[in-house]
């Protein structure tokens, strides 16, 4: 499925004093099953951005089409339609905020994965297999599952429980998913399940994936395009390596590349003939030898 | 305190032991057999897999929680002594994960004077303690700013400053940049860093980025309760396999060099960050 926007704007407080313009006439496009970061630092409008989405914000100005629909017709003839649209909308659109373990409520995992499909009037038979399906697209099915699913949730490790909630909106089937810092808090073991878990997401159920991020290593991993933004505006945009390497642009906004890109650039910079888009540190190693052992290089006084 | 050891350490902590819910039958362990002592001055980083015991650890230091087994002195002064409580939580300041939690005042100065006001210092004393606590974090231009107004760094340096404006001797952080961004992290890490080189405080950070771990003086590994290495950044990263085995990672920097180091390449150990390792290898290579 697409999500696109044409001008969008997004002014808090608009007419006030205080008013304050959070996204500013960002245009973009993405299509089936891409996986596209956005960044920016704190204040820059991801977050209000990717809450438009599927609705839980209405522009001030321009359009949101979700798989051609425009979210907020103006004429008077759709509006009584519209709150049905939106719902089926978020639906098509799951949306994770950031910590969304804080959310879990339920006693056991199975009751909270199966509390949005009883929301959508599905029968038992039913949501026990969303239920099923879901903790499987997140990874924590297998032999397992029957025991997972019994537990409560806040017995599980951070991110067990953080792979429960996101199993909670995959339950309701989206097409799209938009995730707000998915790793953030969470140990390298954690993260990196959590990174298997949506990389092979994607690529079985042909998921379109959003990631609002700091973690240049996450959107690495995730993504093959991303935005970055800068007080509410577009200011880069291209395929992820490509943005990497702008190591000017990143610093200036605050933002920092994976420490890979920083080494790659740092060599270059001190004359070494090596490429500088490497997001991974074995890349990284062979472009490394590579480059010490070509002419004019003396490999054997690298031996400590 | 007359033996020279205990003047030299800050806090000390013999065979603690921690059990959530003692006695029922949801007890359980999250700390057991730890000793560890931290000497005035140093900086220390704590990491570990989530529920490793870090935190339990980290309130066990100004008494926040007090040990089911062993103990732990803090400037000679045993947590569990009730009459001490209020001497030691003076000198073991706490920043904790979520800069929106610790936020108690609509003005960022009232903020940094709410924990002296309560300790009932003297109004000019407050004054003084405020603007001083400000200008060690960087944030006296921001003084009369509304806290919830500023950036997730900002936040959390003023709650830096509110611990400091009760002079602690030593400051936790209890994985205060882990809600922050690059900038923000980078703001706290800095600020803490040169607190600790130039006022002399001692800082317990405890983090999940392991790239923070790389400036400590000693790094602390823990894993099931337990404290599994306990040695400076270069020997730790060093033992990426066993880091690797209780779910932990190495920098990325790290990274590289073992993988340079599998192609041929060695880099000696002492190589930690993107500078250094840019270094040797364009010195090697000439």
């Amino acid at each position: 499925m697409s999500i696109e926007t044409v001008d969008l704007t997004h002014v808090y407080m608009a007419g006030t004093p205080n008013a304050l313009t959070a996204v500013d006439r960002v245009s973009l496009r993405m299509g089936d099953g891409e996986a596209v970061g956005i960044m920016g630092p704190t204040g820059s409008g991801k977050s209000t951005l990717v809450q438009h989405f599927n609705g839980l914000l209405r522009p001030t100005s321009g359009r949101v089409l979700v798989d051609g629909e425009d979210l907020w017709r103006a004429d008077e003839t759709h509006r009584r339609g519209r709150k049905a649209d939106l719902r089926s909308i978020r639906r098509k659109v799951g949306l994770i905020f950031q910590f969304p373990e804080h959310q879990l409520f339920e006693e056991t995992v199975y009751e909270d994965i199966a509390f949005g499909p009883r929301n959508l009037g599905l029968g038992e038979a039913e949501t026990r297999e969303r239920v099923a399906d879901a903790l499987s697209a997140v990874g924590l099915a297998g032999d397992a599952v029957e025991d997972i699913s019994r537990r409560s949730p806040f017995s599980l490790s951070g991110g067990q429980m953080r792979r429960v909630a996101i199993a909670g909106v995959l339950a309701m089937q989206p097409g799209t998913l938009v995730l707000d810092e998915p790793t953030a808090g969470l140990d390298p073991r954690g993260r990196r399940g959590l990174l298997e878990a949506l990389i092979r997401l994607r690529r079985e159920r042909n998921l379109t994936l959003i990631v609002v991020s700091h973690n240049m290593e996450d959107l690495a991993s995730l993504t093959e395009r991303v935005l970055v933004l800068d007080r509410g505006r577009v200011v880069e945009e291209g395929p992820t390596r490509q943005v990497f390497s702008r190591l000017d642009v990143l610093r200036e906004l605050g933002l920092d590349a994976p420490p890979v890109v920083s080494l790659m650039q740092g060599l270059a910079a001190r004359g070494a003939e090596v490429r500088t888009d490497l997001l991974d540190p074995a890349e990284a190693a062979a472009e490394i030898e590579r480059w010490m052992r070509s002419k004019g290089g003396d490999p054997d006084r690298v031996h400590a | 305190m007359s033996c020279a050891a205990a003047e030299k350490e800050i806090i000390e902590i013999d065979g603690l032991g921690h059990r959530y819910g003692a006695g029922t039958d949801y007890e359980v362990k999250a700390l057991e057999d730890v000793d560890l002592r931290i000497v005035r001055g140093e900086f220390l980083v704590v990491i570990g897999p989530n529920g490793s015991g870090k935190s339990t650890l980290a309130r066990h230091a100004n008494g926040l929680l007090l040990p089911t087994e062993g103990r732990v002195l803090v400037d000679g002064m045993d947590t569990r002594d009730p009459n001490r409580l209020w001497d030691i939580r003076r000198t073991v300041g706490m920043v904790f994960q979520n800069p929106d939690n610790q936020i108690v005042a609509t003005v960022v100065e009232e903020d940094i004077a709410f924990g002296p006001e309560n300790l009932g210092v003297p109004t000019e004393e407050i004054r003084r303690r405020v603007d001083e606590a400000m200008a060690l974090v960087d944030m006296g231009e921001f003084s009369r700013h509304a806290p919830h107004l500023l950036s997730g760094g900002q936040k959390q340096r003023v709650a830096i400053a509110g611990a400091l404006a009760m002079r602690p001797r030593c400051l936790v952080l209890d994985e205060a940049t882990a809600m922050l961004d690059p900038r923000g992290r980078q703001e706290v890490l800095r600020t803490v860093r040169r607190l600790n080189r130039e006022e002399g405080l001692t800082v317990i950070h405890i983090t999940h980025f392991m790239e923070e771990a790389l400036e400590a003086d000693r790094v602390v590994v823990m894993d099931r309760g337990r404290i599994v290495m306990d040695a400076p950044p270069g020997e730790v990263f060093g033992r990426a396999a066993e880091l690797e085995d209780i779910g932990l990672a190495v920098p990325q920097v790290i990274e590289v060099r073992r993988h340079l180091s599998d192609r041929g390449l060695s880099v000696p150990s002492s190589v930690l960050t993107v500078e250094e390792l840019v270094e040797h290898l364009c010195q090697s290579r000439r």
